[in-house]
């Protein structure tokens, strides 16, 4: 098995956010920035597992600048076997998801794995373009998965349930939970991350769609109305009356 | 030139986000001064597809060919780029939904047409094309600007109020050029895990926390569920330790939900948790800690125990529907 996982960097889940520049710039000041979590725990770990499993390798490939390279070094250390950094601030999700088809073109892996989505801009984007940039099946949602030969049979999340889907190599999949476990990085995979082969690749031509103009925070509650627990029949009240929702 | 809007069905009717994607397309058409052509595949209901003029379409292509009966985000996407192409489409809507966030990567890339995924407002169409969608898991919104010819918006699920008119829509017969070879994935079955209704799209959902102590003390919350018609939800930490299914967890690196009305029991409200929920209109929170960060998100709070206090709620929502139906 020849796979390749794509590997994004976001701010840690615990992130206060804030905007300056009159709210036209995501503030980094204090932030603490992580491998994004679905790419980390399910994407990577089912990659290692099936490689362990069945031979082969696993490259992680980050769109980023060097400030990128702890998160990488990260994936590196939880084991995957070598990566790639492709040297461009990633403008929107297209450019970053095209970014990653033109390094994976002619490659011929044989299983693209992304999480579902960025913590950040949640999108759901990186999985679905590379598919299409490079005219190959997309399995987004994938909660497990299970190799045979060539053939890959995925168990993906649809409203209400899972549908089951069949699907040859080469192929995409977007990962979320259930479809592993996460995996800390031990000693002896983190001294092992400091040789193991990292690439800089020189971005291709690209485009950018769409542009952030300016954030918002969402409008802060008013303050909570607490209801006595011994009188939850007024809760019921505020609900029908007040908020007129039931 | 028009709005298209894919209308996504299961087992030959319209989902509940089609109808809210097909009146969205309709009210940005109304703002660009277009018409809303809906698109519609596989094998539905013709009720079902001159129903969508309620919604606000006015005519609907309709691919009959019964491969479109199992998603393939592939082809599905080869049909919504020839239909745009057809209809000469300014703006594309899609539902965020599971089958509609693989969709939209796929067209953005295939049409070379910008996309903001997970929309929750109309865009501003004066000037430039603005639109809003949150971003950092409802931690914030950004104001996107779209600046290819197409757009593609893709509509997240309770976001927008449906209008309904008396219009009907014609339904027009739409072939689509397809081999069984863009067919790469197959769909073999499906595993059903909630009757009701699915939790993305639900109005109310009813969800449960550490605080709860073990699953076996559920019931009660599916009770609650019941009564208001609700689906069930859960905390981050419920879902690790497998108390509850994968697809309830909702939180930041789980689902992102915005109900009419959320109900958290015995959830503290970790920011990270917040972050999933925090676009629902109205929050109730029931926990014993009276510090819990979660009550300062919420509209309404009950400090008791758990176990008191839904089981009164229970009793008390129950009296309340018996004299108000």
């Amino acid at each position: 098995m020849k796979i390749l996982v794509c590997i994004s960097k976001v701010p840690d889940t615990t992130t206060k956010i804030n905007f300056k520049e009159n709210n036209t710039k995501f503030s980094e000041e204090n932030v603490q920035w992580i491998l994004n979590p679905t790419d980390e725990w399910y994407a990577l770990v089912r990659a290692l597992e099936l490689k362990e499993k069945l031979g082969g390798t696993v490259t992680v490939v980050h769109v980023g600048k060097p400030d990128s390279d702890p998160i990488i070094r990260k994936a590196l250390a939880i084991g995957a076997d070598d990566a790639v950094r492709i040297d461009a601030e990633p403008a929107d999700s297209y450019f970053a998801g095209a970014q990653i088809a033109e390094y994976a073109r002619g490659k011929a892996y044989d299983i693209i794995f992304t999480g579902k989505e960025t913590i950040n801009y949640n999108g759901f984007m990186t999985g679905g373009v590379v598919a299409e940039s490079l005219d190959l099946p997309f399995v987004s949602l994938a909660m497990s998965l299970e190799m045979e030969g060539s053939a890959a049979t995925i168990k993906r999340e649809i409203e209400g349930g899972k549908e089951v889907v069949k699907v040859n190599t080469p192929f995409v999949v977007s990962a979320t939970k259930g479809l592993a476990e996460p995996r800390i990085p031990n000693m002896r995979g983190i001294m092992a991350a400091k040789t193991k082969p990292f690439a800089v690749a020189q971005p291709a031509a690209g485009s950018q769609f769409t542009f952030i103009k300016s954030y918002e925070l969402p409008a802060q509650k008013q303050s909570v109305k607490l209801v006595k627990s011994d009188n939850v029949a007024e809760l019921v009240e505020l609900l029908h009356n007040e908020a007129k929702i039931i | 030139m028009s709005v298209l809007v894919f209308a996504e069905s299961a087992e030959g009717k319209f989902r509940k986000s089609a109808r809210e994607a097909v009146s969205y397309a309709s009210k940005v058409a109304r703002k660009l001064g277009k018409e809303t052509i809906a698109l519609a595949l596989g094998t539905i209901d013709a009720s079902e597809l001159s129903g969508l003029g309620k919604f606000g379409a006015t005519k609907v292509l309709h691919a009959s060919d019964p491969r479109f009966d199992k998603f393939d985000s592939g082809a599905f996407t080869k049909a919504i780029a020839q239909a745009a192409q057809k209809i000469n489409a300014e703006v594309i809507v899609l539902s965020f939904s599971n089958n509609g966030k693989a969709l939209g990567p796929r067209l953005s890339a295939r049409l070379k047409a910008g996309i903001v995924p997970g929309v929750n407002s109309l865009p501003e169409t004066g000037g430039e094309f603005v639109v809003k969608k949150s971003v950092f898991s409802g931690k914030g919104f950004a104001n996107f600007v779209i600046n290819t010819p197409v757009k593609i918006l893709s509509l997240s699920p309770n976001s927008m109020p449906v209008e309904q008119t008396e219009q009907t829509a014609a339904v027009e017969p739409f072939s689509v050029e397809i081999t069984d070879k863009d067919f790469g994935v197959q769909v073999v079955g499906v595993e059903k895990e909630s009757q009701g209704v699915p939790l993305p799209e639900a109005e109310v959902v009813v969800s449960g926390g550490r605080g709860l102590k073990g699953p076996e003390n559920w019931g009660m919350i599916e009770d609650l569920a019941k009564i208001l018609g609700a689906a069930t939800a859960c905390s981050r930490a419920v879902s690790d330790v497998h108390w509850r299914p994968h697809h309830e967890h909702v939180g930041q690196t789980g689902l992102t939900i915005r109900p009419n009305l959320y109900i958290a029991v015995g959830i503290s409200g970790a920011i990270q948790h917040l972050a999933g929920v925090n676009g629902s209109k109205y929050i109730v929170v029931i926990n014993n800690d009276p510090e819990a960060p979660f009550f300062k998100y919420a509209d309404y709070g009950v400090v008791g125990d758990a176990f008191d206090v839904v089981p009164k709620l229970n009793e008390a929502l129950k009296k309340y529907f018996a004299s108000n139906n």
